[in-house]
C-alpha cells in the first residue's frame, strides 16, 4: 500500500475545546469493525493458541497438553514435506509472475493501438475465482478432454499426462497461478512505470543509452519499491494457495501439490486433530506475519505517527 | 520514422499474441460449455460448437439447484459488501478526521489484523463462529469477512487529504458530527467508495474459503463452493460443470467491464488485495 504525502494538519493547534459529541462520535464510528475484529480474529487467534497447546479433537473438553503439540509438528516429516513443497512453489512461481508482469506492464505503457482492450483481456483472469481457474485448467490439461494435448499433437508433439504426473501437474499448477495474477501485478508495475518522468529517459537516449540500458538503468531502480511489494504480496499470495489447487488437481497427484494450507485443513476437518492442526496453524502464523511486517516496511502502511 | 512504425507492428503483434493466450482458457470453456453431450471429448475436438446448445445450462439448473447456489452467492455478495462499505467507511473517516484517545494504537492493531489470514486461522474462527451460532448461516458468511483492514486504510489515505476546515466550517453551522459525515463527507468520498464497493463484490462473489468454514448444509451452498463440489467429484460432470463456471464469471465479467477504471485505480493507489 502506498502512502501519499500526508497533509493532515488536524494535529496542528485545534483552537478551543472539542464538544461531547465529538469525543464519542469517533468511537461510534469505529465501533462495528472494532467488534467484528474482536470476535472473528482477535479471540480466535487467542483461542488458536490455547488449542495449540491441548489435543482437542473438535468434540468433548479438550486436554492440556503443554508444548506436546509443538514438539510432535517439528517432526511431522509430512507437515515439513507440504511446507517445503509450499516454498518450492512459491519460489519456482514468484520470479516467473514478476518478470511476466514487469514484461507485460512495460508492454502495455507503449502506445500500442487498442491498448486498452489489451489490459482489459489480461487482467481477466484476475477477476476469475480460484475455483473456476482450477476448473478451466483441469479442464484443457484434462488426459482426454484436453485441448493442449491435442495442439502438442498437431504442433508434431507427443501428448502429455498432466494430471497424473508430479512434476507435470505442478507445472500446471503454476501456470494456472502465473495466468490468474499476472494482470493484477501488471496494474501495479504500470502505475510504477507511470510514475517515472520520461525526462529522464530523453536524457538517456540524448546520451546514446540503449534501450536495455535504459531499462536497467532508469526502470529497474526507480521502480525498486512496487517491485519489492510485489514481492511481498506475491509472496504472501503464493503461501496461501489453496482454492486454485483443490479444484485443480485436488493436491495430487500422490500429494505433489498438496500445499500447507491444504494439510492443516485436512489435519482439522478431516482427521479431526483440532488442537494440533491449530499448533501447525500458528506456526504458518508466525512465518507469514513476518513477511507481512516486512511488507509494512517496505510500503510504509504502518505509517501513522505523523 | 519507418523504424518507428515496425517497432509499432511488432509492439502490437506481441500484444495480440499475448491477449490471445490469457483469453484462451476463457472463450475455450465458454465455447465448450455450448456443446452438446460428448462433443466436449471429441477427437479432433471442434473449435466451434457444431450445434450450438443450451443444454448444459439446462441441465446446469435442474440437476445441480445452480439456482440456489446463485441466490445464495448474490445475498451474500450484495449484504456483505454493503455492510463492508458502510462500516469500514466509518472507520476509516473516524480514524482520519477525528482525535481521539488511543487512536493510534487501535489503528495498529485493525492494520495488524491483515497479519491473521483466515486460511491459517481457520480452525478457531470456526470455532469462534459456531459460538455466536452463525454457523452454517449465511449471516456467518456476510458478517465476519464485511470488516477489511485494506478497505479502512483505504479510506483513511483518502480522508487524510481533505482539509479539516471544510468539518469546521459545517459545526459552525450547526451540523451535528453524523451530518457532516453524511452530507459532506459522503459526496466527496464517492470515488474511492466505488473502489470498496467493487472490491468487496468481487471478494465475496470469488470467495472459497469462508464459505467452506461457515456453511454446511448443501442448500446453503454459495457458488464457489457448489463448483469445488462437482469438480472434485470422482467422474466429474464436464457439460454441466463448464456451465456452471461460465454463469459464475458472468457477474465479475459486467461488473468489471463497467468499472473497469475503479479497478485499475484501486489496485494503482494501494495495492488492494484481500
Amino acid at each position: 500500500m502506498r502512502v501519499q504525502k500526508e497533509k493532515n494538519t488536524s494535529k496542528s493547534k485545534r483552537r478551543g475545546a472539542k464538544s461531547l459529541q465529538q469525543k464519542i462520535f469517533p468511537y461510534i464510528l469505529i465501533a462495528p469493525n472494532a467488534m467484528i475484529f474482536l470476535c472473528f480474529i482477535i479471540i480466535p487467534a487467542f483461542f488458536g493458541i490455547y488449542y495449540s497447546m491441548t489435543d482437542w479433537q473438535g468434540i468433548g473438553e479438550p486436554v492440556f497438553v503443554g508444548l506436546g503439540n509443538y514438539t510432535k509438528a517439528f517432526g511431522d516429516t509430512k507437515f515439513w514435506q507440504a511446507f517445503v513443497r509450499t516454498v518450492k512453489y512459491a519460489v519456482i512461481t514468484l520470479p516467473v509472475v514478476m518478470v511476466a508482469s514487469l514484461l507485460l506492464a512495460n508492454l502495455m505503457i507503449q502506445s500500442i493501438p487498442g491498448k486498452g482492450v489489451f489490459r482489459a483481456i489480461i487482467y481477466w483472469p484476475a477477476m476469475i475465482s480460484f475455483i473456476v481457474t482450477g476448473v478451466a485448467f483441469k479442464f484443457i490439461f484434462g488426459d482426454s478432454t484436453g485441448i493442449i494435448n491435442y495442439l502438442l499433437k498437431m504442433m508434431g508433439g507427443s501428448s502429455v499426462e498432466w494430471l497424473m504426473d508430479k512434476d507435470h501437474a505442478l507445472a500446471v499448477v503454476i501456470m494456472a497461478t502465473v495466468w490468474s495474477c499476472a494482470g493484477y501485478y501488471m496494474i501495479m508495475f504500470m502505475s510504477g512505470l507511470q510514475s517515472i518522468p520520461i525526462s529522464y529517459y530523453e536524457a538517456a537516449k540524448i546520451d546514446g543509452a540503449s534501450a536495455f540500458q535504459r531499462f536497467m538503468r532508469i526502470t529497474l531502480p526507480l521502480i525498486r519499491p512496487t517491485t519489492f511489494l510485489v514481492l511481498i504480496l506475491g509472496f504472501l499470495g503464493l503461501f496461501k494457495a489453496y482454492g486454485m489447487v483443490i479444484s485443480l488437481t485436488g493436491g495430487g497427484p500422490a500429494s505433489a501439490t498438496k500445499f500447507v494450507v491444504q494439510y492443516v485443513y485436512e489435519k482439522a476437518f478431516q482427521e479431526y486433530s483440532m488442537g494440533y492442526a491449530c499448533t501447525l496453524s500458528i506456526l504458518l502464523l508466525v512465518i507469514l506475519a513476518f513477511f507481512t511486517i516486512l511488507q509494512f516496511k517496505v510500503s510504509k502502511g504502518g505509517e501513522i505517527n505523523d | 520514422m519507418t523504424r518507428q512504425k515496425v517497432n509499432r507492428v511488432i509492439l502490437f503483434a506481441l500484444a495480440v499474441l499475448i491477449s490471445c493466450i490469457f483469453i484462451f482458457p476463457i472463450v475455450w470453456i465458454i465455447l465448450s460449455s455450448f456443446k452438446e453431450g460428448n462433443e466436449i471429448f471429441a477427437w479432433p475436438p471442434t473449435f466451434f460448437p457444431t450445434h450450438f446448445s443450451l443444454a448444459n445450462y439446462a441441465g446446469a439448473f435442474e440437476r445441480g439447484n445452480f439456482l440456489v447456489y446463485f441466490k445464495n452467492s448474490g445475498i451474500v455478495t450484495i449484504l456483505s459488501t454493503a455492510l463492508a462499505a458502510v462500516i469500514n467507511f466509518m472507520a476509516g473517516y473516524g480514524f482520519a478526521k477525528y482525535d481521539f484517545k488511543g487512536r493510534n494504537v487501535i489503528f495498529l492493531i485493525f492494520i495488524s489484523t491483515i497479519m491473521l489470514p483466515l486460511e491459517v486461522l481457520m480452525i478457531p474462527i470456526f470455532q469462534t463462529v459456531k459460538l455466536f451460532g452463525l454457523y452454517n448461516t449465511l449471516a456467518g458468511v456476510i458478517i465476519p469477512p464485511a470488516a477489511t483492514p485494506t478497505g479502512i486504510f483505504l479510506v483513511r489515505q483518502f480522508f487524510l487529504s481533505v482539509p479539516d476546515e471544510l468539518m469546521e466550517a459545517s459545526r459552525i453551522d450547526g451540523a451535528s458530527e453524523l451530518q457532516i459525515m453524511g452530507r459532506v463527507m459522503v459526496p466527496i468520498a464517492r470515488p474511492i467508495i466505488s473502489v470498496l464497493v467493487i472490491f468487496n463484490f468481487m471478494w465475496r462473489w470469488n470467495d472459497y474459503m469462508w464459505p467452506l468454514i461457515v456453511i454446511r448444509s448443501p442448500q446453503l451452498y454459495t457458488v464457489q463452493l457448489a463448483l469445488k463440489t462437482f469438480a472434485g467429484e470422482y467422474s466429474v460432470d464436464w457439460n454441466g460443470l463448464l456451465a456452471m463456471s461460465v454463469i459464475t464469471m458472468i457477474p465479475m465479467l459486467v461488473i468489471f467491464l463497467i468499472f473497469q477504471k475503479q479497478f485499475i485505480q484501486g489496485i494503482a493507489t494501494s495495492g488492494l488485495k484481500e
